[in-house]
């Protein structure tokens, strides 16, 4: 049991930070693809124009 | 009611009699098994749940389906049930935390019977409040949201209206069971083990549905609000099944102990617990903030980038600030520091989601100003920045050595439930209401200004007599005199707060008249036939333009008389 703990908290403490830092970049770099630009664009403007009747697409 | 059956087919109203069925089966059961025990009374009360809707279904069994187009129009009946649910468990909830509030003013408003002990009406209120109420909004809003922004409707016509059903007969077994004494003692997960299964079930139910109402979906890409609701079932699944892992006693016997014992029961109990925060409390509830609001105003969101760095944000943090819970406990210090400094950082991706809610309304001010339903999400926003501000700073261990165990905690729970998730909530059903009934706008846009004011009003007073009461706690509880020893007795302080308790009791008696407000503005808006709603239209039409009215796809709506 201390043995696991031991190994789960080392791993924890020198991983953690690097596996954050490396999500992060990976969320902001998402975020800021310059080719996924149009489709947020386009995905903001999506919900205010639901098309002319409140039914589903098909 | 009838007219939800009326829109099943035959072989749908099947299944659902088979289901209702079952239920009075296995209620009649435990009834049996749990002779003498809560098991068996919560036994009679799964039996009557299921009965009624037995009875129901059997006797509305022969109407003429009502012929809608299922291809061409969204599946809003069990929206419309979990907003009467979501609003008459706000009612009930607020009741008991009102008693609950009058209670610590003046003790022996317990009347010393063992059902209405605070012990067993505070889980009620928490209870009603965070899973009735918010609960039933949140799935409500989420059905509402996947269809409009997936533009498909719900696949199936049964399992919405299960989840819906199901997932209340958990509150009401839980909500019943503190009153008897039921509870495992877990903070927000006081239910016993078999209400705990039964929630289990009804929420794969509900996943399932969300991602196949996804995977109808118009567009390739998913809106964001459907990124929170998502994180919101499955998390609080994960969450919850792993905080209530535990042994019955019997299976006939209502109690059960947990798997975990000591320092990891505290931590397993904080991680769920602040998850809670998390999830139920906020994920969702953006999800409805980043539907309604940019709706509502008319704006789409002023950055959509920053809505998903603050979705990853949110999600990854949240997870480790459990700890926070447990400052200068038996948990090893470097877990409360991880926590500390998680929640820390928490605060940016907070305070994003907050200021990326205002700066859309940035250049709709005065659509705020004339729009009390706005103005409810605008609140909301600003409240949810104060209260993420002031949670990352009581998570600071030496804050938090005043802070803990004093009111000022409730200060905080109730700026963020009172002032973010109330506020978020009425904000989407007002504005969803006239949507899924198909009428032209609420029954009356005044009255919902008076609800708006006796909202904030009830918060402030609230929350201001809860800081007040709670630092003067703190400061007293560590007041030293010359001697070194404690100025102030514990009973001193006892004292010291009864007027503030008063004032708080008064502020939730006067947010509570707001939702009876707006109860009663909801009843009129769905009763009131469509001609009627001229001058309350126009109305609405003068303040903010025309009001973008959706439009059953099968029955074309009469024009209200203008
Ligand atoms: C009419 C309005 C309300 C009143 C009068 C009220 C009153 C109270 C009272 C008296 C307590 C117990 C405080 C203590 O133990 O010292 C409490 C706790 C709590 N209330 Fe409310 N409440 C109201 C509305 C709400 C709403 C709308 C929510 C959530 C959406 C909420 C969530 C909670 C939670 C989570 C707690 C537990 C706090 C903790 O354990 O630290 N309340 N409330
Ligand atoms: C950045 C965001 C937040 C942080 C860092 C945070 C932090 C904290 C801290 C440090 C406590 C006190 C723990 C203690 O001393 O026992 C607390 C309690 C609480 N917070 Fe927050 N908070 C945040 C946002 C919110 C929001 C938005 C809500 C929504 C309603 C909320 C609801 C609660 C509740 C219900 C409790 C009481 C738990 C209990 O003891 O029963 N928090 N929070």
């Amino acid at each position: 049991m201390t043995n696991l703990y031991a190994m789960l908290a080392i791993f924890a403490k020198a991983y953690g930070l690097f596996i954050f830092i490396g999500l992060s970049v990976a969320v902001i770099a998402y975020a800021y693809w310059p080719a996924n630009r149009e489709r947020f664009r386009k995905a903001a403007k999506a919900v205010l124009d639901e098309g002319e009747e409140d039914k589903p697409w098909r | 009611m009838k007219e939800i059956i009326r829109t099943l087919t035959t072989g749908e109203r099947q299944a659902a009699l088979a289901i209702a069925i079952c239920v009075t089966v296995i209620g009649l059961t435990m009834a049996a098994l749990g002779n003498g025990d809560p098991f068996g009374i919560h036994g009679y009360v799964v039996m009557a749940y299921g009965l009624v809707a037995t009875i129901f279904l059997i006797r509305c069994y022969n109407l003429p389906p009502s012929n809608v187009d299922r291809a061409g129009s969204y599946y809003d009946e069990p929206i419309k049930v979990a907003v009467v649910f979501s609003l008459a468990w706000a009612v009930v909830g607020m009741l008991f935390g009102l008693w609950a509030a009058l209670q610590l003013a003046w003790p022996s408003l317990s009347f010393d019977l063992p059902w209405s002990s605070f012990g067993r009406i505070r889980p009620d209120h928490t209870t009603g409040v965070i899973f009735g109420f918010g609960g039933n909004a949140l799935i409500g809003t989420s059905f509402y949201v996947v269809q409009r922004s997936s533009r498909a409707r719900m696949p199936d016509q049964v399992a919405p209206l299960f989840v819906v059903l199901g997932y209340n007969l958990f509150c009401v077994l839980g909500a019943t069971g503190y009153l008897m004494g039921v509870t495992k003692s877990k903070e927000y997960a006081e239910p016993e083990w078999y209400a705990g299964l039964w929630l289990v079930t009804v929420w794969i139910v509900y996943l399932i549905i969300y991602l196949r109402t996804l995977a109808r979906r118009k567009e390739p890409h998913i809106y964001v609000a459907n990124w929170y609701y998502l994180a919101f079932i499955v998390i609080v699944a994960i969450l919850y099944v792993v905080n209530n892992l535990a042994v019955p006693i019997s299976f006939t016997r209502a109690k059960s102990y947990s798997l975990f014992g000591g320092v990891q029961d505290a931590m397993t109990e904080w991680w769920y617990g602040h998850n809670a925060v998390a999830f139920f409390l906020t994920a969702g509830f953006l999800g409805m903030l980043y539907y309604f609001m940019p709706k509502r105003a008319g704006r789409p969101i002023y950055s959509y980038r920053i809505s998903i760095i603050s979705f990853w944000g949110i999600t990854f943090f949240y997870i480790w600030v459990g700890s926070h819970h447990l400052h200068y406990t038996a948990l090893p210090e470097w877990v409360q520091i991880l926590g500390m400094s998680f929640s820390l950082m928490l605060l940016v991706p907070s305070w994003a989601s907050a200021g990326n809610a205002l700066m859309t309304l940035n250049g709709a001010w005065d659509k705020v100003r004339d729009d009390a339903t706005l103005r409810f999400m605008m609140v909301a926003a600003v409240f949810y920045g104060l209260t993420t501000f002031e949670g990352s700073f009581m998570a600071i261990r030496p804050v938090n050595s005043l802070s803990h165990y004093t009111d000022w905690t409730i200060a905080h729970v109730h700026a963020g439930s009172l002032g973010w998730v109330a506020m978020i909530t009425f904000g989407s059903l007002y504005a969803m209401v006239p949507w899924v009934w198909k009428k032209p706008s609420m029954y009356s846009p005044r009255l919902v200004e008076v609800h708006f004011w006796c909202a904030l009003s009830g918060a402030v007073i609230y929350v201001l007599a809860m800081w007040n009461s709670g630092i003067l706690q703190g400061l007293m509880w560590r007041t030293y005199n010359e001697h070194g020893t404690l100025a102030y007795s514990f009973v001193d302080s006892v004292v010291a707060m009864h007027p503030y308790y008063i004032a708080r009791a008064l502020g939730g008696l006067i947010f509570l008249i707001g939702v009876l407000v707006c109860c009663y503005n909801v009843f009129k808006t769905v009763r009131t036939p469509v001609d009627a709603f001229g001058p309350a239209r126009r109305k609405v039409e003068d303040a903010l333009g025309p009001v973008p009215l959706p439009r059953p796809a099968s029955s074309p709506l009469p024009r209200p008389a203008e």
